[in-house]
């Protein structure tokens, strides 16, 4: 029973960290459609840029995720950019050929890191990063507490950006009538490139809180595709307070049985509620869309 | 029409007898180790494009039906000590049926959620397979190749004549797809599946044919494979090298026409092995991911379509 609840309480940690590494795809894939399946890749490059960052300048790791978040902005911008006038604007086809150009992009980013870093694990060091907070028989590490609080307000200003300032509001409104958009004399490119650049610049955290959890390794992304894609199409997609309810659900579900069955089933948790989720309920449990 | 026909069995057969002569006069055995190599992504690339070139449905899923292959193979050898050709006539079985329930799959999910569905199935066999003990687990299991039989004198040059005889097989029914109603009802459904639907094209028919014809070659292709490397390992059965390669094959030769996996697996296999061997088995890798991205930016049509627009201007130069 006392396992069960250990197992309960790491898992809302954990499911509030998951939020975080996909509220980027929930904007990127949810809102504007894009077959965004690099973005677990991007996730990892910003987990060790901020290794590097870390190792070379000991740097904590959330200030060297907030220094690469502009960096990743820019670097949004420009992968919408190019997705666009690639993809999207030639229109017949563009499906095919936009999943095998993320997904070529996401192998590309894995061997270079692999090249660059090495295949072995990696970590970083912090003065939270080993040490555990006791409750009674309970131990919370307090790594798992930091990405919890760092994740909860990514979270939050996330969902805030997008409905109440003017921007995320018209991120929003792209979503939902890219022409009615047109019509009103916006420009909806400019829109969806602003919030891919968004969507991209989380990253730069989120990676961090990555590596904070746990050691990371090059090919960490591929168990990612599977979390995130999980996390944001159970939530429905677009649903910004849907993700953090899904993220919680995938993260006590991967807890238990964690603890019930052991970590060699664990990578296939995620994987099997996507396919429960996209067989049963495919507009997720918050759904824009019918 | 026929006179094609004949010249493509003509090739086929001229193509069977060169390998198989092969293997009857070259001493050296690399070349069988990096042939056997480039005729499995072969039959992988085309297999791809049966379901991603003539249907459109992005397959993520080449590795787990590789794999499934792999331990298909495995697990009857280690049961039953069952022959070669069982091994790949059972798994080509197998992946029939897997590609059956993928084609399910089809009906609820399109585009990218199909693409990302294939992925979730990969991983979850692998993880399956991962557990269980029988087939050696995570660590990997040793399997000892039967004796030869003649005319071979050597086990890696048996298994290059049948991989040669998969590749031929593959061709054959991908050529014949593409020029049948199957491929132009496929080619319909990939353009606009709801208007194709609509016209009286029985897509879902259609679909699952793709699936599990895909689904059985790529099985067929794995199933040689726990033999050939006389070792299998989750990691590496599944990995996902396997679905890059097939699709960015396909696509970098071209979708358009049956002969474009070929010439991308050709090129780009035989590109990978001069690397491995000379460079390093990363930076293959990477070539693979650049070609890619550089051949679905640059030139969508694949090799096939640089080499039609090249041939389209001289004509209309000519005129």
């Amino acid at each position: 029973m006392d396992l069960l609840l250990d197992a309960v309480v790491i898992g809302v940690l954990l499911g509030c960290f998951y939020a975080a590494v996909s509220i980027g795809l929930s904007v990127s894939f949810g809102l504007l459609d894009v077959p965004h399946v690099a973005h677990p890749a991007f996730l990892v490059l910003a987990a060790y840029l901020v290794f590097f960052i870390n190792e070379h300048y000991g740097i904590d790791p959330l200030v060297a995720g907030l220094i690469i978040t502009p960096l990743f902005f820019v670097f949004g911008l420009a992968a919408y950019r190019l997705y666009y006038e690639t993809f999207e604007r030639r229109g017949s086809d563009a499906g095919v050929r936009g999943i095998a150009f993320f997904f070529g992009v996401a192998f590309i980013i894995e061997v270079l890191i692999i090249l660059q870093f090495g295949v072995d694990q990696r970590s970083v060091t912090a003065a939270y990063i080993g040490k555990s907070w006791r409750i009674g028989d309970m131990r919370i590490p307090y790594r798992m507490l930091v990405a919890f609080g760092v994740a909860m307000a990514l979270t939050l200003l996330l969902t805030l950006y997008l409905s109440k300032t003017y921007m995320g509001r018209a991120i929003r409104a792209v979503a939902q009538d890219q022409e009615a958009l047109r019509l009103m004399g916006a420009n909806p490119i400019r829109v969806k490139q602003w919030a891919f650049g968004i969507a991209t610049a989380v990253l730069g955290l989120a990676g961090a809180l990555l590596i904070i959890v746990a050691p990371i390794d090059p090919t960490l992304d591929r168990a990612y595709i599977g979390r995130t894609f999980c996390v944001v199409v159970m939530a429905g997609l677009g649903s910004m307070s849907g993700t953090l309810v899904a993220a919680v659900i995938l993260g006590v579900a991967e807890s238990i049985v964690l603890t019930m069955f052991g970590a060699s089933w664990a990578p296939a948790i995620a994987f099997a509620m996507l396919l429960g989720v996209l067989a049963v309920r495919p507009q997720g449990l918050f759904g824009r869309r019918s | 029409m026929k006179r094609k026909g004949i010249l493509f069995w003509i090739g086929a057969a001229v193509f069977l007898a060169a390998t198989f002569l092969m293997t009857q006069v070259v001493g050296n055995q690399y070349p069988f180790f990096a042939g056997y190599v480039i005729l499995q992504f072969i039959v992988l690339a085309v297999a791809w494009s049966i379901l991603g070139g003539y249907a459109g449905y992005v397959n993520f899923g080449t590795s787990a039906f590789f794999g499934v292959g792999v331990y298909t193979a495995v697990f009857l050898a280690k049961a039953f000590g069952a022959p070669l050709l069982v091994q790949i006539a059972t798994a080509a079985a197998i992946g029939a049926l897997m590609g059956f329930a993928l084609g399910l799959l089809t009906l609820r999910m399109q585009g990218i959620f199909f693409s990302i569905a294939t992925i979730a199935l990969t991983i979850i066999i692998e993880t399956v397979i991962t557990n269980w003990r029988f087939v050696g687990g995570a660590a990997g299991i040793q399997i000892e190749r039967p004796p030869t039989t003649p005319p071979f004198d050597n086990y890696v040059q048996m298994l290059f004549f049948v991989q040669a005889l998969l590749v031929v097989l593959a061709v054959a029914i991908s050529r014949y797809i593409q020029n049948s109603w199957i491929g132009r009802g496929l080619q319909a459904l990939r353009d606009d599946e709801l208007a194709a639907e609509c016209t009286g094209v029985p897509t879902l028919r259609l679909k699952l044919m793709a699936c599990v014809i895909s689904g059985a070659l790529m099985c067929a292709a794995g199933a040689p494979a726990a033999m050939y490397l006389q070792f299998a390992n989750p990691a590496s059965a599944f990995d996902l090298n396997y679905s890059v390669s097939a699709l960015a094959m396909s696509l970098i030769g071209g979708t358009a026409h049956w002969s474009g996996p070929i010439i991308g697996a050709i090129l780009l296999s035989a590109t990978q092995q001069l690397l491995t061997v000379t460079i390093s088995s990363e930076v293959n890798v990477l070539l693979l991911g650049v070609m890619l991205v550089l051949f679905v930016v640059g030139a969508p049509e694949g090799i096939i379509g640089l080499v039609r627009k090249i041939f389209h201007s001289r004509n209309e130069g000519k005129e």
